[in-house]
């Protein structure tokens, strides 16, 4: 931000070449020698480098393929996977809380995409209902800041690290975690009648 | 003058009752406050703009509650929100009138059922004139709740004790509880009929 | 949690006698050019803004609640129509998307085109918005009107064929609601044949115009590197000079099949990615969506049946799925999961305006007050989506 003008300077270093990506985008995702990486490779990366344990990768016919990371490495994965040559997510698309009621968890899944290297990746953190806390990605992706703050205002998930850990959407006063599958609506907000 | 040029051959006096002539001026320039909240204010821009043209109805929008003589509600009201609407409301200068528009502000809308930070009808908070229906409703709609509203202003009434014979004391005591009561019960009235009691005989005597 | 507390800088002597303290200003929910019920707390020392704190959610419409309790796919749409109620038929094309790719069901051609030929007009009539209203923020009214009246032409566009003025209704997962009336066509053809001058003559009347170019050159620069950060993306992504639009980066529907160029802000009246940067991808775009109209026009099939395709009853395999598409705001996704019954079991929508709005306090700090009224202008944020 301070210096506007140096980080103004080439733009377009952060697509190599724009014009050559943007004639046939189909042409790279074909070739898997490009840049553009699988999530099965990456998740060979990962586990190369933080250890098996910490990761399990899902993939069935129907739905994208993703990792479940354990929480407690989740900010040094995000790191890596920012920071790494040949990774470059650059960009965190979305970060959603869901909860997952029969199994009494709570999850949150980060899309990661680079725009550079023009692939994505999925990542889920899963926590048991009572106590859920995880680690802010605010730090690394500034875009998980108000990401982050709807999934503790609609879920209740605590974000360690987060500089404004507030509700967003909901007032400050309002009760409950409205998203969560159990949610009951409080009857009465400042006097006013919350059902029809 | 418009319509009525040459109308008045000899001079240009009309004759009109009191009433007529307040409820003419306040409905030909509403003055409505610029206040979207969603959809619907996207409708309401455009019966503003090039198409629709609020202008003609005398109906012009200000950014200031202080300014305005009608809220229009354009859009969902939350239970963030409605507060905030009821604060708006009261910095309006009487005679002020609200205007519902769409579904949302009538009832919830769409909303009325899930909606857990809905606030179900914008009535709840703040007195409606006219309801508007419709998800959004059409300009021309609203333009026909403008109409609606002219008609109701044009037979208001002036309060009873305005005649002069029968004077009224208004009395706020804040919270909406407003108090309207003969001016003889009051006790600055008394007070006045024991102190000078003498003058107004005299004056009828006089037969003034 | 409360909100924290405001904590100001000390008082300091500003000579003759005078104490000078920075202050705490509140702009909106009641705001003529907060673009709806947004609310900003500004921190200021003088005239230049400190800190800006965006407070939201005076418009949360509890969007994901209704998704998970409507018992029907189908009913989700409307609710897609009223997130981004300036674009909504572009909100409508992002989720039928998300859930044809989740069912796996192919549409046919002339759905398709009818498609892209919606999404584009829409593009334009939203833009058409966020000029004019842009313009209206800091003081020109003239261009607004203008910009209304060519607005009104697409509407009647949308109105014949699905009835409505602004929340259509009209793509259906699987196809449309119906078929586009028989002069669609032609009245799609004349209105951009009547559109080319009227770009000429905005450009004329605002973007060339001094007091335009003076409100918004240099103010709110938003640098390349940051937008990324911030996850950014449409217009307040190109307009910092990023060549990334999901038409071309990530084609969905057909649009790989057409050509068009991806404007991008280039800092020719001041630094690159301020506000009038923003300001001219939104018109060089719209200019860029006539030319994909006129393909589409070309290429549209005469036959097929726009309902063919549309399932009795929706009820997708279990599995989740994320899907993006590029509306006139940016980047719309929708983060689905399914469990295999007939209402969602989570729905997330991804809304630009939240996110290119969380780049406000970044872009405000330094700034005039007054430029904050351009700033926010030029994000054109539509306050149904950020709160939802």
């Amino acid at each position: 931000m301070k210096n506007p003008n140096e980080l103004h300077q080439n733009p377009n270093e952060l697509h190599q070449n724009p014009n050559e990506l943007h004639k046939n985008p189909n042409e790279l995702h074909k070739n898997p020698n490009e840049l553009h990486k699988n999530p099965n490779e990456l998740h060979q990366l990962l586990s190369e480098r933080f250890g098996e344990e910490h990761f399990e990768f899902h993939q069935d016919e129907k739905a994208e393929p993703w990792i479940v990371v354990s929480a407690g490495i989740l900010k040094d994965v995000a790191k890596y996977l920012r920071d790494e040559p040949g990774l470059e997510f650059d960009t965190l698309m979305c970060l959603s809380g869901v909860h997952y009621h029969k199994e009494e968890q709570l999850g949150v899944t980060y899309h990661l995409d680079s725009t550079s290297m023009k692939h994505k990746l999925i990542l889920k953190v899963l926590m048991p209902q009572e106590d859920a806390r995880l680690p802010s990605v605010e730090q690394i992706w500034k875009a998980a800041d108000w990401h982050e703050r709807e999934a503790y205002d609609m879920f209740g998930i605590r974000f360690e690290g987060h500089p404004d850990h507030r509700r967003i959407l909901c007032p400050d006063d309002w009760e409950g975690y409205p998203l969560r599958k159990d949610y009951q609506v409080q009857p009465y907000y400042q006097g006013m009648k919350v059902e029809y | 003058m418009g319509l009525l040029d040459k109308k008045f051959h000899d001079s240009n006096i009309i004759v009109v009752s009191l009433e007529k002539a307040l409820n003419w001026a306040r409905k030909s320039s509403l003055w409505y406050m610029q206040f979207g909240l969603a959809c619907c204010a996207i409708e309401m821009m455009a019966t503003a703009a090039s198409r629709y043209d609020f202008d003609r109805f005398g109906v012009i929008p200000r950014s200031s509650p202080r300014q305005a003589d009608v809220m229009i509600v354009a859009g969902t009201v939350t239970l963030k929100m409605a507060g905030r609407i009821k604060r708006l409301y009261h910095q309006m200068a009487e005679p002020r009138y609200v205007i519902s528009m769409g579904s949302c502000s009538n009832c919830g809308g769409p909303y009325w059922e899930h909606g857990y930070h809905v606030l179900k009808g914008v009535d709840r908070v703040v007195p409606v004139d006219v309801y508007i229906p419709g998800c959004p409703p059409r300009p021309e709609s609203l333009l026909q709740g403008f109409l609606h509203l002219r008609d109701k202003i044009m037979n208001e009434k002036l309060p009873v004790g305005l005649d002069a014979s029968h004077p009224v004391v208004i009395e706020d005591h804040g919270d909406e509880d407003i108090r309207v009561r003969p001016a003889s019960e009051t006790e600055e009235h008394k007070k006045a009929q024991i102190a000078f009691p003498q003058q107004d005989v005299t004056r009828k005597k006089e037969g003034a | 949690m409360k909100n924290p507390e405001i904590t100001l800088e000390p008082p300091v002597d500003a000579g003759d006698g005078l104490v000078a303290q920075q202050m705490v200003v509140n702009m909106g929910p009641q705001h003529p050019s907060t673009h709806g019920v947004l609310r900003v707390e500004l921190t200021l020392d003088g005239e230049v803004v400190v800190k800006a704190v965006p407070h939201i959610g005076y418009l949360h419409r509890c969007f994901e609640k209704h998704c998970e309790q409507m018992n029907d796919y189908t009913k989700v749409v409307p609710y897609v129509d009223r997130m981004d109620y300036v674009a909504a038929m572009n909100n409508e094309l992002g989720f039928a998307i998300a859930m044809e790719r989740l069912m796996g069901i192919e549409v046919n051609d002339r759905v398709e085109y009818i498609r892209v030929i919606m999404a584009e007009l829409q593009r334009i009539a939203s833009h058409l918005l966020a000029v004019g209203t842009f313009g209206l923020d800091i003081g020109a009214f003239t261009p607004f009107l203008y910009c209304f009246i060519e607005r009104e032409k697409i509407l009647d566009i949308f109105e014949k064929a699905s009835g409505a003025r602004l929340l259509y209704n009209y793509i259906w997962i699987g196809g449309l609601m119906n078929d586009v009336p028989d002069d669609f066509r032609s009245d799609t053809a004349d209105f951009v044949k009547s559109f080319r001058p009227k770009i000429t003559e905005l450009n004329d009347l605002l973007t060339e115009n001094k007091i335009f170019v003076e409100r918004t050159a240099n103010v709110g620069v938003l640098p390349a590197k940051v937008a990324l950060n911030y996850a950014a993306s449409g217009p307040m992504l190109r307009g910092s000079g990023v060549k990334w639009d999901l038409r071309r980066d990530d084609p969905y529907s057909i649009y790989d099949r057409f050509e068009f160029d991806i404007p991008v802000g280039t800092g020719e009246k001041g630094t690159l990615g301020d506000c009038w940067d923003r300001y001219i991808v939104r018109v060089r775009e719209m200019e860029e969506s006539l030319r994909i109209i006129e393909q589409a026009l070309d290429g549209m099939p005469d036959e097929g049946d726009v309902q063919e395709a549309i399932p009795k009853k929706i009820r997708p395999p279990a599995g989740e799925i994320y899907c993006r598409t590029e509306t006139p705001r940016g980047e719309l996704g929708f983060y689905i999961i399914s469990d295999k019954s007939t209402s969602p079991y989570r729905v997330k929508a991804r809304a630009p305006s939240f996110v290119n709005l969380a780049l406000l306090p970044a872009i405000s700090i330094g700034s005039m007050v007054a430029d904050m009224v351009a700033i926010i202008g030029s994000i054109d944020i539509v306050l149904g989506e950020v709160d939802r």
